[in-house]
């Protein structure tokens, strides 16, 4: 005990109006202590506690960006006055708006769609693979999904390059003519997609994997006594048994997909004639480059409800099947 | 402590005693010193441009004791149009920031007037040029000044040999490295570009002209379209966009893309560049940098290229010019300094050893300097760029693509390439000029909200 500490035990308690120490005071203390002793050893308030750098991290990075675009959103293009949704009404009826809708919607549901497809196939490829090989397959599959978009897509616009194009080369030596790959509308939205379906059918790939990896043998092996066919044992188990982790995933990457930007920004500039432009290539034009953020944000918004809306009914049916598992 | 004897009190009185000795020190160095100034001047394509700025700021720096904060922003990526965005949205950030063409419009209100920097250099050197002062001078004041590093023209950049070869031009000749004026040069027409393109696209080495959504694209339509009287919006941003001038224009431009390469739709600011240097095409319209690449990667080819005039139109010839600025946020803590420095980097001298640092790739705002030396002795071949900057024997204006819509319109109609898009459907899709015209009219519309 040091010197202070004996001086503080040494002094007279504080005397209560009746003359008796003011014990019962200190009771209502050690009390209020102890309570917060409880609450601070409770596991809810160390699980908040240890989520609370990430909580402070999404409100600082996901939260306040969010809403101040939502508030930037409803203001004048000289961010003087509040117009309300005058800038959603503005866009929906600009024709170029429109296309970019449609753009942003056939690139992203025909990316999806492939992504999960090519992964789908790929996870059973893998899965049927003896373990010892199944290993450098994996990590040589995921190699499009490690490397940063920006430079796997700056390599790809090397090979689809208007004068040079690697590919052109490789179709001239079968004695095909070039094709315009960034130059027509066609052939530009099928580059990009081409390219966003590279990148990101790793991810479904090794997202089935997991899930087929964790379907039991069991079941195949009752159905193989009940004599069901390949197809059958992929509807009637591998399916049922991977419907959270497809809809997590596709929901997943709906959204990532209907946000991309750097694909097209390097690829095409939303070009030739705004035909591949989506949501973020077009609000960065439209709030960065030619001076209108609030136009800008109102465009990056413009998925936002649709797909909280999907979101919502994909979690509900993800929450509704595994109630049912656990029950 | 207690093993040597020092209490943490008897540390923290130490330590108090220390700073109190040591700050009048601090203060008194910063009674003499002119403050702290951050700059964030534009990335230039040519390093030794860095290099030269860089000694520039900090000589002016030592001679006024301002220290100095010196960032170079590039323009790859709009990384400098994200850098003004958030500075504008946080109210902070650099003192001197690089404006690009159209910035000092949008972020005007939160500029420092300039009339007093502008007004004395416009005294010594001249006024500057009208597209500056469209581009910066908003309600009768200047919001920033007219740059040096990174102000661009976009004139033709041909190859010797080619165009004489195969289209019987010798450029060299048509436009020396001297005022000398000849018959050649009011021949030179966008109807005579058109016979050379020809000649150049049977011959293989076709020009190069992008016609996608990039500021080289867009730059050289929008002097193609003035050269023929074509202003799609009118200073007072009503659209004129339903003229003969602008069917003309897309009559002559669906002439001139059978000539040039199919792909030139989706070229970027690079490809033009990259064609002229590998050798596979005998013109582009460009700054000299590619001839100074050239210079260093295929000699071969850069001794045989010339930069020289526009062709001229109807209506007359134009230079297609890019313009920076020097700003000042008016939330900056360090004004007076930040509008000192501006004035003292834009005097002659120090333009001119911008320029010659960058082989005259840097246009300065006054026609009075045009001289410099840099342009007549560049080389080989020599006098390579000494028509870049404009001189009075080229009988040409300096113009901005848009020019004369009023800024606000015309920023998203040069981002969005209009012109372009205008063309390309014409081209590609094969769209009567009626119904092109009229696609245009409706966008413009959209822009004037």
């Amino acid at each position: 005990m040091s010197e202070r500490d004996a001086a503080i035990a040494a002094r007279p308690l504080p005397v209560g109006p009746s003359g008796l120490p003011a014990a019962p005071a200190a009771q209502p203390t050690a009390r209020r202590a102890s309570r917060l002793q409880r609450i601070a050893r409770r596991n809810s308030t160390i699980a908040f506690l240890m989520t609370l750098p990430l909580i402070l991290l999404i409100g600082g990075l996901v939260v306040y960006p969010f809403c101040y675009a939502v508030y930037l959103a409803m203001l004048n293009k000289r961010m003087t006055r509040f117009v309300g949704l005058d800038n959603f009404t503005f866009l929906l009826g600009r024709e170029t708006f429109q296309n970019v809708i449609w753009q942003s919607v056939v690139f992203a549901v025909s990316a999806v769609l492939l992504k999960a497809l090519i992964g789908f196939i790929l996870a059973h490829v893998l899965h049927a693979l003896p373990s010892r090989g199944q290993r450098a397959w994996r990590g040589m599959l995921l190699v499009p999904w490690v490397i940063p978009p920006a430079i796997s897509t700056l390599a790809w616009w090397w090979l689809f390059d208007p004068s040079y194009s690697a590919v052109n080369w490789l179709l001239a030596g079968f004695g095909a003519g070039p094709i315009p790959w960034l130059g027509e509308a066609g052939w530009a939205r099928f580059a990009v997609i081409l390219v966003n379906v590279w990148y990101g059918a790793p991810f479904f790939m090794i997202m089935y994997l997991a899930a087929l990896k964790s379907v039991p043998d069991q079941l195949y092996e009752a159905a193989a006594i009940d004599g069901a066919s390949f197809w059958q044992k992929l509807r009637y188990v591998t399916l049922p048994m991977m419907r959270n982790i497809i809809s997590i995933t596709v929901l997943f990457s709906l959204i990532v997909t209907f946000a991309n930007f750097d694909i097209v920004r390097i690829l095409t500039n939303g070009g030739p004639q705004d035909t591949t432009h989506v949501f973020a290539t077009y609000a960065f034009q439209v709030g960065i480059q030619s001076g209108d953020i609030p136009l800008g944000a109102s465009v990056s918004l413009f998925m936002f409800p649709l797909l909280a809306v999907f979101a919502v009914f994909v979690l509900r049916g993800i929450n509704r099947r595994s109630k049912e598992i656990g029950a | 402590m207690i093993g040597n004897g020092t209490t943490r009190r008897a540390l923290l009185r130490a330590g108090t005693a220390a700073a109190a000795t040591a700050l009048p020190l601090v203060n008194v160095h910063g009674q003499t010193s002119s403050g702290r100034l951050a700059l964030g001047m534009w990335d230039h394509w040519v390093p030794a441009g860095n290099d030269e700025m860089r000694r520039l700021v900090t000589q002016w720096g030592q001679q006024n004791r301002v220290e100095i904060q010196l960032d170079f922003i590039t323009s790859v990526g709009n990384k400098n149009l994200l850098t003004i965005a958030a500075e504008s949205q946080a109210r902070t950030g650099h003192d001197v920031l690089a404006f690009p063409t159209w910035e000092v419009h949008a972020q005007s209100r939160l500029l420092e007037p300039m009339d007093d920097v502008v007004g004395r250099l416009a005294e010594k050197y001249g006024q500057p040029n009208q597209i500056n002062t469209y581009l910066s001078k908003i309600e009768g004041h200047w919001r920033a000044v007219p740059a040096i590093a990174g102000s661009q023209n976009k004139p033709c950049l041909g190859r010797i040999d080619l165009l004489k070869q195969h289209a019987g031009i010798d450029v060299q000749a048509m436009w020396p490295a001297s005022t000398e004026t000849n018959a050649q040069q009011d021949g030179w027409t966008w109807d005579a570009f058109l016979a050379a393109a020809e000649k150049c696209h049977k011959a293989g080495v076709p020009f190069g002209l992008p016609m996608g959504q990039f500021t080289d694209a867009t730059d050289w339509i929008g002097a193609l379209f003035r050269s023929y009287g074509a202003n799609l919006v009118d200073e007072r941003g009503k659209p004129t966009v339903k003229t003969d001038q602008a069917r003309q224009v897309l009559d002559y431009a669906r002439r001139l893309a059978q000539f040039l390469p199919r792909d030139v739709f989706s070229w970027d600011d690079a490809s033009n560049n990259r064609a002229l240097i590998s050798g596979q095409s005998a013109l582009i319209f460009n700054p000299p940098s590619p001839w100074a690449v050239a210079k260093r990667d295929a000699p071969q080819v850069s001794q045989q290229l010339w930069q020289f005039p526009n062709p001229h139109g109807p209506q007359g010839r134009y230079l297609p010019y890019l313009p920076y600025f020097w700003g000042a946020w008016s939330f900056g803590r360090n004004k007076g300094a930040a509008k000192a420095l501006v004035e003292w980097l834009s005097q002659r001298e120090q333009a001119e050893q911008l320029v010659t640092s960058v082989n005259g790739y840097d246009i300065p705002p006054f026609e009075s300097m045009t001289d410099f030396r840099v342009w007549a002795t560049e080389g080989p071949p020599t006098g390579v760029v000494y028509n870049y900057p404009m001189k009075p024997h080229h009988k040409s204006q300096q113009s901005i693509a848009m020019y004369p819509a009023p800024p606000e319109i015309a920023v998203q109609m040069y981002n969005q390439g209009i012109q372009a898009k205008m063309i390309a459907r014409a081209v590609q899709n094969n769209e009567p000029a009626d119904r092109v015209l009229a696609w245009a009219e409706r966008e413009i519309e959209g822009f004037s909200r």
